[in-house]
């Protein structure tokens, strides 16, 4: 029986510390599993966020050596042993207690996003017709678990605290599902370029590297959502036409 | 935040209303006021909330985690509708014959008429949402084949419907102007006389107790599965609903009934229980022993000999959707192929970690692409496996073992209001008893979230417009305050020496799933009893240490009340069943019993707070539905 030792963060928004648990791995386990068995035998008041243990909910996001992953899918053989494991909350929000971070900033962006509005329904039983090549696309950025690793990861938001100016990863990718979305009707493109700040991601790709579930962000829901902003705002032609263009 | 003014449209921005730290005093608690207040943001949840919100009356909704993360997350394979996209033949009639068959006739029929009736309707309310489901060549919701649905019934994306779904009702909810309280957990329903006023509960964050007063609760709080060790839920399947429900006087039905889904990983140890959609098998997954045998052949029961393949070539043609052939064995209910397992298993036929092998990658012989079919159709299962347990489901057979999943008892309610039998008071989806009867088919679930929880909405709207506010009982709330916190008392008292809520969990955890699991006697539930007694005695004296702010001890201790309740239900009305129906299998009654087959049991609180069981006959179906499940026999 192999043992591991971690050095978790322990604390709250006024400050913590670092404090080192050891204990056993068996086959096939994952970070969770080792902050669970702490959890229960060590420090019954660990505080860490979880439900699937599947990689499904986007919960028990955390910086596992530094790294922005989910615990339940971050496997121990992945890991060193030889050295303490250091498990840390999401930097880029504020601390609730030890592995829980106050996330209730994304809530409130999502908010700000208009809707979906879709067109008028194509049959007379109320429903629409898409082909499947057409929704492959939104698909992809609706497999998004919401863990916010994304956001954690952003520097223009972990480094330069741009919170009231830009939407982060996560938003663009939600922005780009509605307005990729072959029913919808809705314009997000002026907010897209002011509020939102899709000007500020200066494509690292970063978010891209650390997503859970392997959504292209920066190259298929960032960068057409620029060019799309490009195109509507900057292009001079584009601009001729709209305004010389017969009104109908 | 605690004004009365009627809610309208659009107006409240709710995430920037999260209510303000403060210090409150033991008698001076936060005090929100609702026309109806909904426990629990899952499926049915967030589909009641809008539909309230949508007749106009005020909306709080509390959940026990983050919004959008509750266990609907989970649901993997599809949401059942006879859209009859796919095979034109299908249609409410067998869509609410199948329901009946597969729930062994002790449904209610009424609920399975209306979600039979419904689900078309509700699941193209989601796809006006912005829901995005897989087409079909001609552009419509593509439809899969599952376990005991007739023909191809379950919209889907992939295998992650169940996040297509919550996602879906959330980013339209939050525009709905309903106010969510997250990572609150309610420890009593508050009442006036007989009706229900509110609840009552701490947010876990900072530990402080808030008093929610409402005109109408809706209980959607989804399973019980954390009462066994092997299960697919989330720490939150506690049973909050249906123990906030009993002990608030209402009656709960059918809490022998649970399921074990056949299909759950049983390899590495820390992934045990994890489910494994039955979309494997509608795809055309096969099940085989040690041997390479597929053993599902060997028993099929006599309800479904007429549907069901009896050679595996007709098996394939079916999941490549030939429109005459019967499906596989492998596709049998829920119930009869996690027994088919359990028996193989016993026999010494196993796997080496005690299940058996699900193959899917055994359809290479069949088509080309076999791997990018497999990854496209099945991409959460793909990642699963390769994550968790180093194994290429494209390329190998994966070990499986039933799992607790769900369950089909809860809070009795009326079929077409979802009113609990105490005035107020409704509960929707996991949480309520009587649409799946003793089993539930896969694929009834998503749906029944969407079907019931908007009249869940409805009908509570509809009650907190006709009734006034109640009042709420100061005493109540002080005695169940005081309850909450004594565990910090003992932990206080003790200075580390009394037990922790972790090791009771556990202790209750193994002994329901040893004494009460998938195979039940008579002998043995007695035992639990027993078990359950000496539980709740240690439960009384848990302890708990640290502070009050975002403390799992303190979390885990306070649930443990709700599943000794349910725990206790399901073993007494496991007891009280004396044959073998659906997810109930007696070894001491192995066979069905007519006269078993003509009630449903009833769990209820007596007034010295015991536990009541009987049996309620159930009432008689009408003709026309009566002629439903002949014509489709």
């Amino acid at each position: 029986m192999s043992t591991a030792t971690f050095r978790i963060w322990r604390g709250d928004v006024n400050g913590g510390k670092f404090v080192d648990y050891t204990t056993e791995i068996t086959e096939g386990m994952v970070v969770l599993d080792a902050v669970h068995k702490i959890q229960a035998t060590q420090a019954n008041d660990l505080a860490c966020r979880w439900n699937c243990k599947a990689g499904k909910c986007g919960s028990c996001s955390a910086e596992i050596n530094g790294i922005p992953k989910l615990m339940c899918m971050t496997r121990m053989n992945t890991l060193p042993t030889d050295k303490p494991i250091t498990l840390e909350p999401m930097r880029a929000f504020p601390s609730i207690r030890d592995l829980a971070t106050d996330v209730s900033w994304n809530f409130r962006v999502k908010q700000k996003i208009k809707k979906f509005k879709p067109r008028p329904p194509d049959a007379p039983d109320g429903t629409w017709r898409m082909q499947q090549e057409d929704v492959d696309r939104v698909q992809e950025f609706r497999k998004c678990i919401e863990c916010f690793l994304c956001q954690d990861v952003c520097h223009v938001l972990r480094d330069h605290h741009k919170h009231d100016e830009f939407i982060g990863p996560r938003f663009l990718v939600y922005t780009a599902a509605l307005e990729m979305h072959p029913l919808d009707t809705e314009d997000r493109l002026p907010e897209l370029k002011q509020a939102h700040g899709v000007g500020f991601c200066n494509i690292t790709k970063c978010c891209t590297k650390v997503c859970p579930e392997s959504i292209t962000i920066t190259d298929n829901a960032i960068i057409p959502l620029k060019e799309r902003v490009v195109d509507n705002f900057f292009d001079p032609l584009g601009w001729l036409w709209k305004e010389l263009r017969p009104k109908t | 935040m605690s004004g009365s003014a009627p809610w309208a449209s659009g107006t409240t921005s709710d995430f920037s209303k999260l209510p303000k730290r403060g210090f409150f005093t033991v008698t001076n608690y936060e005090t929100f006021e609702y026309d109806v207040l909904i426990i629990g943001a899952g499926g049915a949840g967030l589909r009641a909330a809008i539909e309230a919100s949508t007749a106009g009356v005020k909306v709080g909704l509390v959940c026990k985690s983050l919004l959008g993360k509750a266990h609907t997350v989970m649901a993997e394979g599809g949401l059942a509708a006879a859209l009859a996209n796919v095979d034109d033949r299908d249609n409410w009639r067998v869509h609410f014959s199948d329901t009946m068959r597969g729930g062994q006739y002790v449904n209610n029929w009424r609920m399975a008429e209306l979600h039979a009736k419904e689900a078309p309707d509700r699941v193209k309310e989601l796809e006006a949402w912005g829901a995005v489901f897989d087409r079909t060549p001609d552009g419509k919701i593509l439809q899969r084949n599952f376990g005991g649905h007739r023909y191809p019934r379950l919209v889907h994306v992939g295998d992650r419907t169940g996040l297509e779904l919550i996602r879906t009702l959330q980013d339209h909810g939050i525009h709905q102007g309903i106010t969510v309280h997250m990572e609150h957990t309610m420890v009593t329903l508050l009442k006036d006389g007989d009706r229900v006023t509110g609840a009552f509960g701490y947010d876990r964050e900072r530990g402080r107790f808030k008093i929610f007063k409402a005109k109408a609760v809706v209980l959607a709080t989804g399973g019980i599965g954390r009462a066994y060790q092997i299960t697919t839920n989330s720490w939150e399947g506690t049973g909050d609903g249906q123990s906030l429900a009993y002990h608030a006087g209402a009656e709960l039905a059918d809490m022998e009934f649970v399921q074990f889904h056949p299909t759950g990983m049983i390899w590495p140890p820390s992934v045990m229980g994890l489910l494994v959609t039955e979309a494997v098998r509608g795809e055309g997954g096969v099940l085989r022993n040690k041997d390479g045998k597929r053993f599902m052949f060997d028993d099929i029961p006599d309800l479904y000999k007429n549907q069901t393949a009896d050679n595996p070539e007709e098996g394939w043609r079916y999941c490549q959707g030939d429109r005459n052939a019967r499906r596989p064995p492998e596709l049998l209910t829920r119930d009869h192929v996690a027994r088919c397992i359990r028996r193989e298993v016993n026999a010494g036929r196993g796997s080496p970690h005690g299940g058996v092998f699900l193959d899917i990658a055994w359809i290479r012989e069949k088509i080309p692409n076999a791997t990018e079919h497999i990854k496209r159709k099945l991409p959460s299962m793909y990642h699963q496996f390769m994550q968790l347990a180093d194994l290429d489901i494209t390329q190998e057979p994966m070990e499986i073992g039933p799992t607790t999943h769900y369950t089909m008892g809860g809070v009795r309610v009326n079929g077409d209001t979802q009113m609990s039998t105490v005035p107020g008071l409704f509960a929707a989806g996991e949480c309520a008893a009587g649409l799946h009867g003793a089993n539930r088919l896969g694929g009834n679930s998503l749906s029944d979230l969407i079907v019931f929880g908007k009249r869940a909405g409805e009908f509570a709207a509809k009650f907190a417009k006709e009734h006034g506010a109640g009042q709420v009982n100061d005493a109540q709330i002080e005695q169940a305050a005081r309850h909450a916190l004594e565990p910090f008392d003992r932990g206080a008292s003790t200075g580390g020496s009394a037990e922790g809520p972790y090791q009771v969990q556990h202790d209750l955890q193994e002994m329901m799933q040893s004494l009460v699991g998938i195979v039940r006697r008579e002998d043995e539930m007695v035992r639990a009893l027993d078990g359950l007694g000496k539980l709740r005695e240690r439960a009384r004296h848990v302890a708990v240490y640290g502070h009050r702010e975002y403390n799992p001890g303190w979390n885990t201790a306070v649930d443990l009340k709700n599943l000794l309740t349910v725990s206790e239900a399901i073993t007494r009305a496991a007891i009280e069943r004396k044959e073998s129906r659906g997810g109930h299998f007696r070894e001491d009654f192995p066979n069905k019993d007519a006269a078993s087959g003509k009630v449903n049991v009833i769990v209820g609180k007596n007034p010295d707070g015991s536990m009541q069981v009987r049996r309620e006959p159930i009432p008689e179906m009408p003709a026309e539905l009566k002629q439903v499940i002949e014509e489709m026999k």
